[in-house]
């Protein structure tokens, strides 16, 4: 085979992308993670961990570092190269999504059945292609600087390097096997990233947190992956929603299940059945397929679904052919309604949707480039992703743009409307930066979800890749702001108040106050978890802030408060970082404008808007769930709107409110030129994405961007058999987003950035509010207490009582004591009788034979006289009885 | 002429006393002439036997040289050993000499 050619071949290049960092992964596992052994008290690991006082802890060595780094980034370089080559290539083809890139190999051959696994790029691969890569490189720059001094920084590159390469394997599959090994790996390494810091107990809960609460979601997709197979017998995406079904025949063959079915497709085709009994199916699929279509119509007029017959030119996929099956359980639900809503509820765990949504901001306790990760490239998305990849499946059977919603769809739109608000209004309280974020993220999925729900296919794949970049840019934004407070905050300590003994417990001050020296750049290295103690408590420590809005203030005069108290996410601790970290203020606003939807100029403008034309469309025809995700998002839009507004307001506006930041800041070099390369271009792609989905006749605009039709939508569209129907530009839903996107900056602005919050005042939305409800809010609705009472505190209870006291110590352990006791009682019996017989027989010989001897010994008294009168007795005795047994006696006379 | 079982009697006292001086003496000396008094008994048992009963044939004559070629061996060896003895252990009083008592 000529390798170079294979390197041309586009069908064969999907392979090779997630190919560069697994190959990472593996390297830095096993060659570059070196460390070396560092006393746990050092400035090197942190100086942040009392708990290991005394011990000795690994460090990476330099050359490992580094070594990482360059390996880390050439697999993702790599993977990048490869991505675009193959998405250039797909650019280039006119009617590409009718012809795909694609290729398989035989992976499992079961006889009947042949499975294959193999990588499909058709235009939403692409879309994705394009975002996934560009945004990893970003974060993985970005991580150069945000980990270069963690004691684990190699650990760290060689996880997100099998985390990137877990996304592009999820992306390339061509199968939904492949896919959910992708979506699998994934939720390892968000577990494996999450609890990086294993050091701090909030960061391991939330590792077990997000993987318990994800891993429930995926065993239920997974079961409709099974039924998917089992009822169709392939799992290639193509197979089931693109290309023609095969024959019926061969379906009936496949799953023996569809008795009705098929009974009525049967008739439909006979003739076509009989042409190609006996012969491989395969190959004759689509000749069968073209004559299908007539034979379909008919068919379809004869049952139910009197519309096929109208549109005629329908393909009659594997979709469409669950969808008239009904399900093997769930009365009334037809097959592809119960697959799919298995499916939708997997991503509701990986999207962290609304009853599953809990995971997502504990999620935050990883380092800020894993929940870049997680929030934009990976993880969250891919389950947007699965979505749109299966949608064919979600709609079969229904027609969303008409109003009749299919059950896995309907799932959608509610859960994804109902999500959209309710972790809106959670975000308005939240006083951390990052958990403000995670919200957001949660929120906009909601946007996503409803937007899918509705048949928004082209909407909410725009803004799945639009909220990619932005979120990714705030979650790095974040974490450079929380940067520069930790920063200030060593500042702080070397030289604000000098206090020499510190309490014990005074752990956050540890390197700086030792060092006591001008501030270098190591300070603006130690990332975020240099305040073990600072916010040890995980989530709780904004609240313990929050009820005594004073603290700040007071800190000041009180020196030694400051080591315990300081919490460098807190909003309420920031203010005035515009001054010393306008670059990140710039590109955070960019961000946040973009995901406020600011009209016109940002892309998250376009995106939400089109989600919003959608339901729009629908709500004017007089569709319920329509109006449903209308009301909702449109609510959700001013309160993003706000809060974003909210968060700028606290974090880079007014007057500082600590003096941690007044001297919040990234320092110089190497670290802070790698954090904010990648905010500046992100932030680019932040405006500039939007520009791909304008309508095309939207006003001025549609003519620049779009005069051809959006392009984004047109080259999206065609991933589908019947393209979506393409949206008519309608002033009323731009109507609202400009209303609520505006309307909510407005009223943040009026909030939080006119009158600019001094230190130690109260939150002004607590007066608009009123205490109850901001609490409330503030604790998201009290849902995390809700699980521990629901689920958390009865397994514990279950595992306590049940299993351990119960089943373990009573049954097991009480079979296993029987058993013993009983076995006990057996050795017992046979030790008693080899005590009395055996050793009775054995002992006893011995012993008479000794007895013998010693009573023998008598005999022996070393007298030979007596010996001779032993023997003068026996010689007369014989003589004797020789005689009279002779008769020598007799015969003397 | 004297009849056979006088010399019978004679030789059979002498074993008796033989047997009584072998059995009874404490002196390994006496003990030995105790055999040889034995010894001689039976010589007179083998010289009164071949004169009464077979004269024409050498055999008594010839048994009773074999005897004291024996009884000479014997007492040359017993001699020795009981010298042997009472130079180790300064006596040779037979109940001293039971080193192989069990």
């Amino acid at each position: 085979m000529d390798f170079s050619a294979l390197l041309n071949d586009p069908n064969f290049l999907p392979w090779l992308i997630p190919v560069g960092p697994l190959l990472a992964f593996v390297i830095i596992s096993l060659l570059t993670n070196r460390s070396r052994m560092t006393p746990a008290t050092s400035a090197a690991y942190g100086g942040h961990h009392p708990d290991y006082e005394g011990m000795l802890v690994p460090i990476v060595t330099d050359r490992s570092r580094i070594a990482s780094i360059i390996v880390g980034m050439s697999g993702v370089l790599a993977a990048w190269a490869i991505a675009y080559r193959v998405v250039f290539d797909a650019l280039g083809i006119a009617d590409f999504g009718r012809s795909v890139f694609t290729s398989a190999v035989t992976w499992m051959d079961t006889g009947a059945l042949t499975f294959k696994m193999g990588v499909l790029v058709d235009p939403l691969t692409v879309i994705m292609l394009i975002m996934v890569p560009l945004a990893v490189t970003m974060i993985f720059i970005y991580s150069i600087g945000y980990m270069a001094h963690d004691p684990r920084q190699s650990r760290f590159f060689s996880l997100i390097s099998l985390f990137a390469g877990a996304m592009l394997i999820l992306v390339v599959a061509d199968n939904l096997l492949l896919l959910f090994v992708g979506w699998e790996i994934m939720g390892l390494c968000s577990y494996l990233l999450i609890g990086f810091w294993f050091e701090k107990r909030s960061a391991y809960n939330a590792a077990i947190k997000a993987f318990t609460t994800t891993r429930i979601a995926d065993v239920i997709m997974l079961l409709g992956i099974a039924y998917l197979y089992f009822a169709t017998g392939t799992l290639s995406f193509r197979e089931i929603m693109y290309d023609p079904m095969p024959t019926h025949d061969s379906a009936a063959a496949v799953a023996g299940e569809h008795d009705e079915g098929v009974a009525v497709a049967e008739g439909d085709h006979s003739e076509t059945v009989v042409a190609v009994e006996g012969e491989a199916v395969e190959g004759e699929a689509i000749a069968v397929a073209a004559e299908n279509e007539g034979d379909h119509s008919e068919g379809a007029v004869a049952g139910a679904e009197g519309e096929y017959a109208a549109e005629g030119e329908h393909v009659h996929t594997w979709a469409i052919e669950l969808a008239e099956t009904p399900a093997i359980f769930f009365g009334g639900i037809s097959a592809a309604g119960v697959i799919g809503i298995f499916l939708v509820i997997g991503t509701i765990g990986k999207s962290a949707q609304f009853p599953l949504h809990v995971w997502l901001p504990d999620a935050m306790e990883g380092p800020t480039p894993v929940s870049a990760m997680i929030h934009a490239a990976a993880m969250v998305s891919a389950g947007v992703y699965a979505i749109i990849r299966m949608y064919p499946l979600f709609e079969a059977g229904g027609h969303p743009h008409d109003g009749d919603l299919t059950s896995p769809l309907m799932l959608m739109a509610v859960v994804g409307s109902v999500t959209a608000l309710f972790a809106a209004t959670i975000a308005v309280a939240q006083n951390d930066v990052k958990k403000v974020l995670a919200y957001s993220t949660i929120s906009q999925l909601g946007f996503m979800m409803a937007a899918l729900g509705i048949g928004g296919f082209i909407a909410a794949a725009f803004h799945l890749i639009t909220h990619a970049f932005f979120k990714a840019l705030l979650c790095m934004a974040a974490g450079a702001v929380i940067h520069g407070m930790e920063h200030g905050e060593h500042h702080v300590h070397a030289h604000g108040h000098g206090h020499g003994a510190l309490p014990a417990g005074a752990v956050g001050a540890l390197p700086a106050n030792v060092g006591g020296g001008a501030v270098d750049p190591l300070y603006d290295a130690i990332p975020d978890h240099g305040h073990g103690a600072g916010h040890g408590d995980g989530g709780h420590g904004a609240n313990a802030h929050d009820e005594q809005p004073g603290v700040s203030s007071h800190a000041h005069e009180v020196g030694d408060e400051q080591g315990h108290g300081f919490d460098p996410q807190d909003m309420m601790n920031m203010g005035g970082l515009r001054r010393t970290m306008p670059v990140t203020f710039i590109t955070f606003l960019i961000g946040g404008l973009s995901l406020a939807g600011l009209p016109l100029i940002t892309a998250g403008f376009w995106s939400k808007d089109e989600i919003l034309a959608e339901a729009w469309l629908g709500t004017t025809k007089g569709f319920g769930p329509h109006a449903l995700v209308l009301v909702c998002l449109s609510v959700a839009a001013f309160l993003t709107a706000f809060y974003t507004m909210r968060q700028l307001g606290l974090t880079f506006w007014g007057e500082n409110r600590t003096e941690e930041a007044a001297h919040a800041n990234l320092g110089r070099g190497v670290v802070s030129a790698t954090m904010t390369l990648p905010l500046i271009i992100l932030s680019f792609f932040a405006i500039t994405a939007g520009f791909v989905g304008v309508l095309p006749d939207f006003p001025i605009l549609g003519g620049i961007f779009s005069p051809e039709g959006a392009p984004f939508g047109e080259f999206i569209g065609r991933t589908l058999v019947e393209e979506p129907p393409h949206l008519d530009f309608n002033i009323i839903p731009v109507a609202i987003s400009f209303i609520v996107a505006l309307g909510g900056l407005l009223v943040g602005y009026l909030m939080y950035w006119r009158r600019p919050l001094t230190a130690g005042q109260r939150d002004p939305l607590m007066a608009i509010l009123g205490d109850s409800i901001h609490t409330t809010l503030r604790n998201k609705y009290y849902f995390d207490e809700l699980y521990i009472a629901v689920f958390v505190r009865p397994s514990q209870w279950f595992a306590k009582n049940v299993a351990y006291e119960f089943l373990d110590k009573g049954v097991i352990d009480g079979f296993l004591h029987l058993i013993a006791r009983l076995f006990n009682f057996v050795g017992d019996l046979i030790k008693m009788l080899n005590l009395w017989l055996i050793d009775g027989v054995g002992d006893g010989i011995p012993e008479m034979i000794g007895r013998l001897g010693k009573w023998f010994r008598g005999a022996q008294t070393g007298r030979i006289q007596q010996y001779m009168l032993l023997v003068l007795v026996a010689a007369l005795v014989i003589g004797v009885i020789f005689a009279l047994s002779s008769g020598v006696l007799q015969a003397a006379p | 002429m004297i009849p056979l079982w006088m010399y019978l009697l004679v030789a059979a006292a002498m074993f008796c006393i033989g047997v009584y001086g072998v059995l009874s003496r404490r002196n390994a000396v006496a003990i030995l002439m105790s055999v040889e008094l034995m010894l001689s008994a039976v010589n007179i048992n083998l010289i009164a036997f071949w004169r009464y009963t077979a004269p024409s044939d050498m055999a008594g004559q010839v048994f009773t040289s074999f005897v004291f070629v024996i009884a000479a061996a014997e007492a040359a060896v017993g001699l020795a050993i009981i010298i042997s003895i009472y130079r180790s252990r300064r006596s040779v009083a037979v109940e001293d000499v039971n080193l192989l008592k069990g």
